[in-house]
């Protein structure tokens, strides 16, 4: 599992994605370098986890594309917010759902898979917590949880949207110690954050978004007060008798 | 003893024949139950059950109580109103919940219309809708017991793809689960096994051998393979007591059976280890760590 890996990436080129015909991401382009850790910042509303979405294959573009580069397999961690927590499942089972891209519907689970549950379990510090319901774990045993099922999932790019949100200061310095080490093996990782000072830390690239891409590179240079600014402007700019834009496609 | 629980099987060949389609139907059907509670569509069977009934109705019209009319009428009605529902709230902005109640409202009036126009009397009526055992012809018992196997292939392939699509639908989606598909067969389904349970329940019964255990159920296990375990043991019991009772006081079989599944339910709201009211009030002492 923690073998070098070939590299993967992934390229927007000229990217838009609506919500109707109002754009969420407006003509972005850019590249997730193979190996990067990229933090995604920008104002509520600013098409941050509709650009999520879209890597992960399930918004398609408007207009534009999403290249990948090398062998992508993609694992998407979803905001909290938008999982059933109440639905009956053991902590078990959830975590190997990351098996679902090599086991598909029918492939019975080894020894092997269950052990590798299990390891993946304890990394995230939830060991002993097989058979517990879902139900019953906090919201940041729960985000641990989830972590865990990506460690099983053993994807080339993590897609996290928002992995740090309600959990307290302990479970998100243990997490991110994880996306280190997923960083450390050549994965390629994207996180939607909203903690600036922590992406200043622990994030080389940072892609500043508010509909239009305001900064994509080096951190220091995109979290420049200039262009925080101007992230804050266009997104507060909201009109209903916006132009039909003319860019080209 | 033997003549409450063994004879009146052994006398009569249309009981036996109710039971054997009940106990497929109660294999089958609470399984599809448990995730209608799951995904928080417990009224959806419910809708699905009552907009077959104008099909039923015009099969009724066409050729009488037979087997095959009364279904092929309901399963096209059942699919129309499935299909319809959500195709009208979509184009319409409305509610999903509100259009099926409307839809099902006028399929409720418009069936029991039809066949008191065509000629049904009262026992008609009764027949359609609360279900007869000496409807569970040999047409009818092949029929249940296809409907049974169809599913249980079919869940055995869709589990897995079900739960993820009900916990994590965004993972499911990205993973290449294909969970709206299954979706649709899942609702394909529903629709098959309310319409299989309506020769021996009734239009309006049908959906208590589906959903009752399944309710009750969620009482007695902490997860979902567990639950549809216990949901169908609940459904093959209540067939079985349900059966004898209609038999011994004269009731039809669909209150019945649903009235002994409901009598689980309510045993399993106090008594059941998961949420149960009297296990409440029986405080342990909390654990220490």
């Amino acid at each position: 599992m923690n073998a070098r890996r070939s590299p993967a990436g992934l390229v927007l080129e000229n990217l838009t994605l609506t919500h109707g015909r109002r754009p969420a991401v407006h003509h972005v382009s850019g590249r997730f370098a193979p190996g990067s850790l990229t933090a995604v910042v920008g104002p509520n509303g600013a098409g941050k986890t509709t650009l999520l979405r879209a890597l992960a294959g399930l918004h398609k573009p408007d207009s534009g594309r999403i290249a990948a580069e090398g062998t992508a397999r993609i694992a998407l961690l979803p905001q909290l917010a938008a999982l059933d927590r109440g639905f009956p499942i053991a902590c078990r089972d959830v975590v190997m759902q990351g098996l679902w891209p090599r086991l598909g519907a029918f492939r019975g689970a080894s020894t092997e898979d269950r052990h590798r549950a299990e390891h993946a379990l304890a990394a995230v510090g939830l060991g002993g917590f097989e058979r517990r319901a879902v139900g019953s774990l906090s919201a940041g045993q729960t985000q641990r949880l989830l972590f865990a099922r990506l460690l099983v999932q053993d994807a080339d790019i993590l897609l996290l949207d928002e992995p740090f949100n309600a959990v307290d200061a302990k479970t998100s310095a243990d997490l991110l110690r994880l996306v280190r080490d997923w960083h450390g093996q050549g994965r390629t990782v994207v996180a939607v954050l909203h903690d600036l000072d922590l992406v200043a830390r622990e994030f080389p690239d940072t892609l500043m978004i508010a509909r239009d891409a305001i900064a994509w590179g080096p951190t220091e240079q995109a979290l420049s007060a200039a262009n925080r600014l101007r992230a804050r402007m266009m997104a507060e700019a909201w009109s209903d008798e916006a132009e039909h834009c003319h860019r080209a496609a | 003893m033997h003549d409450l629980l063994i004879a009146p099987f052994a006398e009569f060949g249309f009981l036996r024949r109710a039971l054997v389609g009940c106990l497929a139907l109660s294999v089958s059907a609470p399984v599809l139950g448990v995730f209608l509670v799951l995904r928080r569509m417990s009224l959806t069977a419910d809708v699905l059950a009552h907009g077959a009934l104008p099909g039923v109705a015009v099969g009724f019209l066409l050729a009488g109580l037979s087997a095959p009319a009364l279904w092929f009428g309901g399963l096209v009605a059942g699919l129309l109103v499935a299909v319809g529902a959500g195709a009208l709230s979509r184009a319409t902005g409305g509610r999903e919940d509100a259009t099926l109640t409307a839809l099902y409202l006028v399929a409720l009036g418009a069936g029991v219309a039809l066949i008191s126009m065509g000629g049904g009397g009262a026992a008609d009526l009764s027949h359609i809708l609360f279900g007869n055992v000496l409807g569970v012809d040999d047409a009818a018992l092949l029929l249940m017991a296809g409907v049974a196997t169809l599913t249980l292939v079919v869940l055995a392939f869709a589990w897995r793809p079900l739960v993820l699509e009900c916990f994590d639908p965004s993972f499911a989606a990205a993973a290449g689960a294909r969970g709206g598909a299954w979706h649709l067969a899942f609702q394909a389904l529903v629709v098959l096994n309310v319409l299989s349970a309506f020769q021996a329940l009734g239009t309006l019964m049908a959906v208590g051998l589906m959903m009752l255990p399944a309710i009750a159920a969620r009482h007695w296990a902490a997860e979902v393979a567990g639950m549809a375990y216990a949901a169908v043991g609940i459904a093959l019991g209540s067939s079985l007591a349900g059966i004898l009772l209609s038999y011994h006081a004269d009731v039809p079989t669909g209150p019945a059976i649903v009235l002994v599944a409901g009598l689980a339910w309510a045993v399993s709201v106090l008594a059941g280890p998961v949420d149960g009211l009297l296990p409440r009030l029986l405080r342990r002492r909390h654990m220490a760590g």
